[in-house]
């Protein structure tokens, strides 16, 4: 019974909905307070319930989920950031969490001055990160820059020198949400690196993210949520296996009931999806992305030419994909399947865009739905730099390579 | 090895009064020197004259308040010269102000760590009001150049100086705590703030002497915490004449504790929500 690390009972966390919101007035109050009487309790909504699980010492487990399914909850509920509104957890030794690396930063202090602020914050003692000092300059390669403000730093190096700070905590619980969504592709291989060094080490972890290749790599068992229940929980590769299917599912805009498209009908889009061709997660800018349409219609159906207009939702133009611009032939498609477009690497900037889709077979308009589907494109290391173009600058990033000629 | 741990952290939703954790507040304290450490630190980071803004702010109100309160108007101050009176107020005042005006918004400033990371939250406003201490204590520099100046020796009543300043201290922290808990929710206090201090201020014998106040309204003046803390605090250490109204300084006292008190329990009821209200 010693061997356990985290008991959670029936855990579940109602917020009331605006409660999130910026902030409030004490106008609003006065009068809410007015109102209590003629007005029914405020709407809330339950962002986990019924949750409950037992975890080992030295288990590794993922947590999966769409954005909004409760998994920060679980893990600031765990972290004690916040407070359950029912059910209970126990845990067994120090947490440390790794919620977003980097907070307590403070940008005008150096490198140095931040070890330390940030070392404390996370619950380590002065004497300890002393200790440690050499070594976590070392993990974060920034040695050089150890007495600059960290303001000055980049954040690639301000995203190391906290990961690395907080990978020193040596706690005998570790929450990781979302580490390992920014730095070189290189610093991540150390980090996940450091991470199968701390479970080797018998310590227990709890991983978010979504990076399911990651997720398959260092967990043994994994845990799905959904709108804040359990939907599958288990050996890892069964859990990711279901809900990749989930997240394909909900990524696509289905089209079949649409009314207003044009063309002859020879040819009709059923549904839309746009999802990193990888992980099968919503696109982010820089990895690989996968266009996919699914159709139905009647053979013969020969010379198709699809194209897919991307805007942003302002309505400029932001991308035009066509078979016919890679002079790619689509011939005697069967009466139903599905044409998708690979883009290598995605060079939209995160936002939100809308599609068009136009569709001719043999020349002759076939359908055509313009704002057929909206989706986003997530933030994204499109140049391996964790820096992107600031706003205002276009839509998509460009590769580039930079050289100085003598 | 692995049975050294006994008891496991226990997380339960909160219900009833809020209670005060002393032991993790007290496995807290490195942390909150750190942070007392790093507000110092940053307090005077690119301004041209750094810590001597520590000086220059009660200096520059004293010599307004000379000017039109002790030559144009003719306030009178007990007997001592007026810039020394003002400046013995103002000192005082000027670390309680600038502790409560950037302690009651402390919570909303540190929200990216407060969302993030565990930590007892009463240490973000209480590290920003003892980081003013540095500040006070450069500003003393001047109080004793003044003393000097004007020929004021100390008595024995300057052993009580730290009490008074602890005082001040613990109005600061108590009203901070209220209004940094406050402020998460409603960012009003923001605005009322400096309306706040202005009026505070002249409701406290900061660059006028109480003796200005009928006798008999003195116990309910002292209701305001401050009016005993300021009064004290100039007694001990210019030894006014005549001994301070100690029934006022009394009362002070009295809702010191009380603002301390009922600031500490409302912090930890807000405390509950505050990650998810910020």
């Amino acid at each position: 019974m010693t061997d356990t690390a985290i008991t959670v009972e029936g855990l579940g966390k109602r917020y009331q909905i605006g409660q999130r919101e910026p902030y409030g007035a004490l106008r609003d109050m006065l009068m809410d307070a007015l109102r209590a009487k003629c007005r029914p309790a405020a709407e809330t909504i339950w962002a986990l319930k019924g949750v409950s699980f037992e975890i080992k010492q030295g288990e590794v487990v993922g947590i999966i989920g769409h954005n909004g399914a409760g998994k920060s909850t679980l893990l600031k509920i765990l972290s004690r950031v916040t407070k359950p509104t029912e059910g209970k957890a126990d845990i067994w030794g120090r947490v440390g969490s790794l919620l977003e690396v980097g907070t307590g930063f403070h940008p005008e202090l150096t490198g140095r001055e931040n070890i330390y602020l940030n070392g404390a914050i996370l619950g380590m003692r002065k004497a300890e990160i002393a200790r440690k000092f050499d070594e976590i300059v070392a993990f974060a390669e920034t040695e050089q820059f150890l007495d600059t403000p960290v303001k000055h730093y980049s954040s690639g190096m301000r995203v190391r020198l906290a990961f690395a700070v907080a990978a020193h905590l040596e706690p005998e619980i570790l929450l990781v949400d979302e580490v390992l969504a920014v730095g070189d592709a290189a610093f991540q291989k150390k980090c996940l690196g450091k991470m199968g060094d701390v479970a080797k080490a018998g310590r227990t972890i709890l991983f978010v993210s979504h990076n399911m290749a990651a997720i398959q790599n260092l967990c043994a068992s994994a845990f799905w949520l959904d709108h804040g229940t359990t939907a599958a929980s288990g050996k890892v590769g069964p859990v990711v296996e279901r809900y990749l299917k989930s997240v394909t599912a909900s990524a696509s805009t289905f089209l079949g009931d649409r009314k207003d498209r044009r063309g002859d009908g020879r040819l009709r889009f059923e549904e839309f999806s746009v999802t990193n061709s990888q992980t099968g997660d919503p696109a982010t800018c820089g990895s690989p992305a996968t266009l996919a349409i699914r159709y139905v219609g009647n053979p013969p159906l020969r010379n198709v030419q699809l194209s897919i207009g991307i805007f942003t939702v302002l309505g400029e133009g932001a991308m035009y994909l066509s078979n016919d611009l890679v002079g790619k032939q689509l011939d005697n498609l069967p009466a139903a399947g599905v044409m998708s477009c690979r883009v290598e690497k995605l060079p939209l900037l995160p936002g939100r865009y809308s599609v068009n889709l136009y569709c001719t077979i043999n020349g002759v308009l076939a359908d055509w739905v313009t704002d057929a589907a909206r989706f986003d494109v997530g933030d994204g290391d499109f140049f391996h730099s964790g820096k992107l173009p600031p706003p205002g600058y276009g839509t998509v990033a460009v590769s580039q390579d930079w050289n100085v000629v003598l | 090895m692995e049975n050294q741990r006994v008891l496991p952290t226990r997380i339960r939703p909160d219900r009833g009064l809020a209670h005060i954790d002393w032991r993790e507040l007290w496995e807290y304290r490195e942390l909150l020197f750190i942070l007392i450490w790093r507000d110092i630190k940053v307090r005077y980071k690119q301004t041209l004259l750094g810590a001597a803004w520590a000086i220059l702010q009660p200096l520059g109100a004293m010599l307004v308040f000379t000017f039109f309160l002790g030559k144009l108007a003719h306030v009178p101050s007990d007997g001592i010269p007026y810039p020394v009176f003002a400046y013995s107020g103002l000192l005082l005042w000027q670390f309680f102000s600038r502790a409560l005006t950037e302690a009651s918004t402390s919570l909303v400033v540190n929200e990216r760590v407060i969302t993030k990371v565990y930590f007892p939250r009463l240490l973000v406003p209480s590290s920003v009001v003892l980081a003013g201490l540095l500040d006070f204590a450069i500003a003393f520099v001047l109080m004793l150049a003044l003393m000097a100046f004007y020929g004021i020796g100390a008595s024995w009543s300057v052993l009580l100086a730290p009490l008074f300043l602890l005082l001040a201290m613990a109005v600061a922290l108590g009203v901070s705590f209220w209004l940094s808990a406050f402020d998460v929710k409603y960012r009003d206090v923001r605005y009322t703030l400096p309306f706040l201090t202005q009026i505070w201020l002249f409701a406290t014998p900061v660059v006028y002497p109480s003796s200005l106040v009928p006798a008999w309204l003195r116990p309910w003046y002292g209701l305001n915490p401050m009016v005993g803390v300021v009064e004290g605090f100039r007694w001990s250490l210019l030894g006014v004449p005549g001994s301070p109204n100690f029934a006022m300084i009394g009362v002070s006292i009295i809702t010191v504790a009380l603002v301390f008190a009922g600031g500490v329990i409302y912090f930890r009821m807000m405390e509950r929500s505050l990650a998810d209200l910020i």
